[in-house]
Formats: C-alpha cells, sequence, structure tokens
C-alpha cells in the first residue's frame, strides 16, 4: 500500500495556525541551537507520494493559495448578475492576468454559447453583408497581442476620497492577457466598407445586447476578433467563443459574445455610451466617448491587503502601470507622499497598451510610509493626482479616475488607502 | 497625443481602400437574418418599427413587467436603476442621472428597452409594447402629459431636457497639455497631512483572514433543515394553475421554473411548495433568508402568502426586490401554479 497525502487540502486557516506553529518551533529549537523545525522535521511531503498525473485533468492552484481569488464588493450593484468582480492585482506578479483571475463585468449575466450555434454578422453600410462561423474566422490570418482591459469605471469607488482598502478593490477592475484573434480590418475587407461607412456597432449576444459604438478608424487601425486569450480559448465570463478587442479604450467597448458588426454614418448613442460612461462635470455638461485610458499606476505591494509582515530592513515595493496611448517607459515612486521621488526599476516586456511592471527595493527603517506611484507614458503624459482631476472634472465625475494612488503604511507594516495634500 | 493623431491618420487613409480582400470566407447574409439581429435604433429615427403605444398601456405593462426592480413610478428600488426625475440635480451634490434629467435621446430608451428587457427576459416585448412603455417613462419624467401616445410617426419630435449637455471628448485640450509637464523629483513639497482615510469611511467587503473559513464553518454546522412534512397529495385546480400561470409573468424576470430552469436573479422555484427555505442549490440567499430555512422555515400556504403580499414587510432582509402581489386571489394563483412544479 503506497501511503499518499493526497486530499490534504489545508484550510488557509490550518495554513496560518501551521505556519505560527513553525514559528515558535524555530524560537525554541534555536535556543537549543539545532535548527528551524522546518528543515530538522521530515514534512510529510519529503516521504509519502504525491498525486498521481491526471488527478486533475484541469490543473488548478496550490491549496496554498486558496485566497487567491476574485472579489466583489456587494454594497456596488443590486445583484450578481449585473454587476462586476475585480482581480487580485496585489496576489500577482509579472504582467500577464492568469485567466480565471480576470474581472468580471456582466450586465446579463455570463452568456452561455454553443460555438457551433455561434454566427458573426457583418451588416449596414458594405459592398456584401456576411456571416462567419467560429470555423470562418479561424481561416482568417491570425495575430497575437498583449493588451490591457480597463473598466471604465476603474478607481471610480475613489474618486470623492479613499474608500475601498484594497487595490483589489481601487484597481482591480483590470487585466492584462496575449490574446490570438484576427485583426478586425480583415473581416471589414471581406465585407467592404462604404465610403461613408464611418460607425461601427458591435454588438454581443448575451441578455443585455452590449452595444458599443466605435469609430472605423479606431475599429481599422488595431482591433482584433479574439479568440483566444493566454492561448487556451476564451473564458465564458470574458465572452466565449469570441470579443472584440480595442487596444487601449474602456473595457466597456470589447464587445463580449460577439455576434454583429453593423457598419454605419453615424454613432448609434446606446446605452453604455450616454447613460453610462460618460464623465459628468462640474458644470453641469457631461463628457462623452472619452475612449482612450490615461496613463495610470497603482502600487501593489504593499498595500491594505498585503502588508509589509517581515518588519524593518530589506523591502521590495512593487506595481503596475499602464497607458491605453501606447507603452510605459517610467514609473516613479515616493515613500514620502511625494516630496521626493525615485525612478522605479521597470521589468518585463513593454509592450504598447499592455500592462507594466514596476520594482523599487529599499531599505524600510520601521517608520511611516506614504507610498505612491506615478506613470509617465511614451507620449510624454504624467499620471496626474486626484486633486489635479478634480480641479479639471468637478467632484462628480466617476468614471476614468485615473489619479495617482496613495497607500499611509504604519509602523507595523499595515496599509491604508488614505489621500494627502 | 501626436502619435495617437498619426495613427488616426494613417487608419483613415486606410478606411478608402477597404475593397474586397477576396477570401471567400463567410456567406452573404438573407435579408431575414439581416432583419433578424438588426434591431438597434439611432438618435435620427434609423432603425424604429412601425408603431404606436400610449401612456396608460405602458403604465400596465410597466406595473407588470417592470416595477419590480425600478418602481412604480420609475423611482427604482433598492439598488436599481432610478429612472425619473432627478431635475436640476446635476450640478449639486448627488446628481441624479435619470432619463429625464441625463439621457440626450429618446431612440436610447427604445432602443435598449427593446433589446435588453426586461432583465431576464429581454427581447420579449412587441414594437407597440415598447413604444407604449417609452411613453409611460416620458410621463414618468413629466415630459409628456397622461394622453400622449408614442409612435414612429411622432419619435422625433420629442424633445429631451439634457440633449444639449453633452459633448465630445475634449481631453487633447483641456488635459493632455497640463498633464504632459516636467515632473518634479525632489522637494516637492514643504510638508504632506493625511486629509481622507478609507478606514473612516470604512466599506470594505470583510477583513483579509480566516473570517470566511469560520462563516463557512458556521454554516455547516448549522442544524439540518427540519423534515418537510409528509404532503398529502392533492389533486391541482387546474383553472386556477392557468389563472397563477398569468401572474407568474411578473415572477419570470427573475425566477424561472419547470425542465431546464435555472437560478438566475431568484432561485428556480421547482418544488418550493411545502418545503423548506433556502435549500435551492447554488443559489446564494439573504443571510435572514439562509437562517429562515436553517430554522425550519417551510413554504406552505400561509408562509407563501404572507410572503408574496409583501416580501420586505414579511422578511426584511430578502434579496427579492418585488414591490408584492395585492389581490390574495392572484397569490392564491401562483401559490397553486408553483404546486404544478413539485420537482
Amino acid at each position: 500500500m503506497i501511503d499518499q497525502f493526497k486530499g490534504m487540502k489545508p484550510s488557509r486557516r490550518a495554513f496560518l495556525r501551521g505556519a505560527a506553529a513553525t514559528g515558535v518551533a524555530a524560537v525554541g529549537t534555536k535556543a537549543a541551537a539545532e535548527g528551524e523545525a522546518a528543515i530538522l522535521n521530515k514534512q510529510p511531503w519529503n516521504q509519502s507520494l504525491g498525486a498521481g498525473v491526471d488527478e486533475a485533468p484541469y490543473g488548478m492552484p496550490s491549496p496554498f493559495e486558496a485566497g487567491v481569488v476574485r472579489k466583489n464588493v456587494p454594497w456596488l450593484t443590486a445583484e450578481s448578475i449585473s454587476s462586476i468582480n475585480f482581480t487580485p492585482l496585489h496576489e500577482l506578479d509579472g504582467i500577464i492576468t492568469p485567466n480565471g483571475l480576470c474581472f468580471e463585468r456582466h450586465h446579463g449575466g455570463v452568456a452561455e454559447v454553443d460555438p457551433a450555434e455561434h454566427r458573426i454578422m457583418i451588416n449596414g453600410l458594405v459592398d456584401r453583408e456576411l456571416v462567419f462561423t467560429m470555423e470562418d474566422l479561424k481561416r482568417f490570418p491570425r495575430e497575437n497581442h498583449v493588451y490591457f482591459l480597463e473598466c471604465a469605471a476603474n478607481s471610480g469607488m475613489e474618486w470623492r476620497g479613499a474608500q475601498l482598502n484594497g487595490c483589489q478593490f481601487t484597481h482591480g477592475m483590470i487585466h492584462n492577457v496575449m490574446y490570438t484573434g484576427v485583426p478586425l480590418r480583415l473581416l471589414l475587407e471581406e465585407a467592404g466598407v462604404k465610403t461613408e461607412g464611418k460607425w461601427l456597432l458591435a454588438e454581443g449576444a448575451d441578455a443585455a445586447g452590449m452595444t458599443r459604438s466605435i469609430p472605423m478608424e479606431k475599429a481599422l487601425d488595431d482591433c482584433l476578433v479574439a479568440f483566444k486569450m493566454n492561448g487556451e480559448a476564451l473564458r465564458a465570463e470574458q465572452g466565449y467563443p469570441v470579443r472584440l478587442v480595442v487596444p487601449g479604450w474602456e473595457g466597456n467597448m470589447w464587445v463580449k459574445w460577439l455576434r454583429r458588426l453593423e457598419v454605419g454614418d453615424e454613432p448609434w448613442h446606446h446605452r453604455e455610451e450616454t447613460s453610462k460612461y460618460t464623465d459628468l462635470l462640474g458644470d453641469g455638461q457631461a463628457r462623452r466617448f472619452t475612449w482612450e485610458m490615461d496613463a495610470k499606476s497603482v502600487i501593489t505591494n504593499p498595500s491594505p491587503q498585503a502588508p509589509i509582515t517581515h518588519g524593518k530592513g530589506r523591502t521590495v515595493i512593487t506595481g503596475v502601470a499602464w497607458s491605453g496611448r501606447g507603452t510605459i517607459p517610467r514609473v516613479d515612486v515616493t515613500i514620502d507622499g511625494g516630496v521626493n521621488w525615485v525612478e522605479a526599476r521597470m521589468s518585463g516586456p513593454s509592450l504598447d497598451k499592455s500592462m507594466h511592471r514596476f520594482y523599487y527595493e529599499f531599505d524600510w527603517d520601521g517608520s511611516p510610509l506614504l507610498l505612491q506611484s506615478r506613470a509617465h507614458d511614451s507620449t510624454g503624459y504624467v499620471q496626474p493626482t486626484k486633486d489635479q482631476l478634480r480641479a479639471v472634472r468637478g467632484l462628480n465625475s466617476i468614471y476614468h479616475n485615473n489619479g495617482i494612488q496613495t497607500w499611509a503604511v504604519n509602523s507595523d507594516g499595515v496599509a491604508e488607502n488614505v489621500e494627502i495634500s | 497625443m501626436s502619435k495617437f493623431l498619426k495613427i488616426v491618420a494613417g487608419a483613415a487613409l486606410l478606411s478608402a481602400t477597404t475593397a474586397h480582400a477576396e477570401t471567400g470566407l463567410g456567406r452573404v447574409a438573407t435579408p431575414a437574418e439581416v432583419a433578424a439581429w438588426d434591431i438597434d435604433i439611432r438618435p435620427d429615427g434609423k432603425g424604429l418599427p412601425e408603431g404606436s403605444g400610449d401612456v396608460y398601456t405602458g403604465e400596465e405593462i410597466w406595473l407588470e413587467q417592470c416595477s419590480v426592480c425600478h418602481g412604480d413610478f420609475a423611482e427604482g428600488t433598492d439598488r436599481w436603476p432610478v429612472l425619473a426625475g432627478g431635475f436640476g440635480t446635476l450640478t449639486g451634490d448627488r446628481p441624479v442621472k435619470t432619463i429625464g434629467s441625463y439621457w440626450p435621446y429618446l431612440s436610447t430608451v427604445y432602443d435598449y428597452v427593446n433589446r435588453a428587457m426586461p432583465f431576464g427576459n429581454a427581447q420579449s416585448l412587441e414594437p407597440d409594447q415598447v413604444y407604449a412603455l417609452t411613453a409611460y417613462l416620458l410621463y414618468s419624467n413629466d415630459l409628456v402629459d397622461d394622453d400622449f401616445e408614442l409612435s414612429n410617426e411622432n419619435f422625433l419630435d420629442v424633445e429631451m431636457p439634457n440633449a444639449d449637455n453633452f459633448f465630445m471628448d475634449d481631453r487633447a485640450d483641456t488635459e493632455l497639455p497640463i498633464f504632459s509637464q516636467e515632473a518634479c523629483m525632489t522637494d516637492c513639497k514643504d510638508s504632506v497631512e493625511i486629509t481622507k482615510r478609507a478606514a473612516v469611511v470604512d466599506v470594505t467587503p470583510e477583513t483579509e483572514g480566516g473570517d470566511e473559513t469560520e462563516e463557512a464553518a458556521a454554516v455547516e454546522e448549522a442544524p439540518a433543515p427540519a423534515e418537510t412534512p409528509a404532503v398529502e397529495e392533492a389533486a391541482l385546480d387546474m383553472a386556477l394553475v392557468a389563472e397563477g400561470e398569468k401572474n407568474f409573468r411578473q415572477c419570470k424576470s427573475c425566477h424561472q421554473v419547470g425542465d431546464g430552469a435555472k437560478n438566475r436573479t431568484g432561485p428556480i422555484l421547482n418544488g418550493v411548495y411545502n418545503n423548506a427555505a433556502a435549500t435551492v442549490e447554488g443559489f446564494r440567499y439573504s443571510s435572514d433568508m439562509a437562517d429562515a430555512g436553517a430554522g425550519g422555515l417551510i413554504w406552505d400556504d400561509a408562509e407563501l402568502t404572507a410572503f408574496l403580499a409583501n416580501p420586505k414587510d414579511y422578511m426584511a432582509g430578502t434579496k427579492m426586490t418585488f414591490r408584492g402581489v395585492r389581490d390574495e386571489a392572484d397569490i392564491a394563483g401562483i401559490i397553486e401554479y408553483l404546486k404544478s412544479f413539485p420537482e
């Protein structure tokens, strides 16, 4: 009989308890000058055999990572079908968001679309109104691109002041994945856009019938009709079997479960581009078609959900930055609330309209910190403070908040979401 | 910004040359197929079908299919959208963005109601019904009189009060120059004070740590729901079932019954009658409802009648955002209809 420890899935609580016990043991054994229990004692995984292949035909993260999940803020919406949850940015590193952690925003729940029954139609001001099957789509030349998708409402709850304690909640309406898809331009060329065709309506197959108007210039520039994310089929909650990718522009335009593209000579002014996702300014006027997402960054560690637990000494600050207008060549970091800044170290690929990763390592003396990051994009735009944004847009705006985020870290390493003078 | 402009200019050149690429992929759509999917409406009226509907007709449909979430007068219940009123609030401290106070185009109302409403039963309304609901929404916003009838003929005559208050994204002029200046790196300010704290606001859901585990454990350890009492097989009153089916329409935007029913905004209602509350698998009940179920609540005639008459009065914490059924005979019909789905 082979002794296995399969099925031993410690809860997060048991894990924490275990860690605490180990810590105590370490102190105890140090007194005995022997060493650490983690080394001196044999662990079950040192001796017993683990699970075999096929235990999980589709692999899942270690049970110790069970707390790394999307979360929602229940008070934001009436219920979960038309709602949002948030990417756990504080648990991630690098630039790619794992598929199962990409935030969700649905207006009529997750449509379960049978790809064999799915069609994409192009109609309106075209030479030929066409219908494609998923199989047809996959016979066009494909491209691979990494792009961030940020909801226009990301950080919207923070517009008037600091509200939510955690970068998952303040900045988690974003993900960054590699898409495989067909350039939208190729499908439009196949149909033949008429000269007066200046706008495109993209429509989803879900129960919200999501629609957005997209200017033809953008449609022909870099939009993709994508069916893969990070190498595998789109997740149902990300629009399986096919979604629109509108690089650098607000997430709502990236229509999921894409089923129709209509070419017209004027925009449609549908609900999500009039009632929603417009920016109400202080004078009662509202900006519409605020498509490109301005440069933005956030420190993901430390942050309220990820305090400093190791005490003073060597400390790593890290975070992410992105711009809807290009790349992020530089991010500045301050630990004293913006009196003095240093350039952070960028690491990982620097791709157009993709998330970028930055680090800043320093020796923490244990005194309170006021942490901020400030992104510079390839156009020369510098991420503004929230006060600078409010000076232009007033207090009633919600969407497109790309202001600088501040975390106050106290001497225990606990971080809080604050605003500073 | 200059780079973006170049991209746009380049793309504009391309647009003049989108001739056929002739891969031969796809096929030509039939007129019937295009007509089936091309339902969008534009501000200039393009796409509006022939039809008409008046305020009174709209109100009837509204009370049956819309008021559950949006309130009898489009004032909104819970956090569902408020659709009426809010005039004069856009520059105030708490702007209320409704169809009347904010939406620039009436075509958006028709288009959205037609494509996405009622929530959970989208694209089920006939053109005359959508015109009637649109007329009712105008009336709720005091924009038309109660004898108003809306049609494709007079649609463009309706003026929306906030139509002129939208303008094209002007960040290139108003923001980019200010936000593209050299950034200060040293001695940038004299002092720093904390001015706002999230901890004071305290609206972050759950704290990190073991709380979830504890809650989950508490649920597992909760006493099992009381045994379902033996129900005598009673013959259904089929006339009452039919009556109930009609009244159940107002429930259908949230609840499903029958084969293939799924949890939606509300749980599946198959077998709800005379069974323990809060037992549908996979549905996240309010804690009040879960507690009541765990405490032995059985949905018998008396309990269901009381609940359906006024859900929030019956149980303050219920997730069911429904005003209730006023007529007791209607409630009896709905219950009889639910009885016809024992499994």
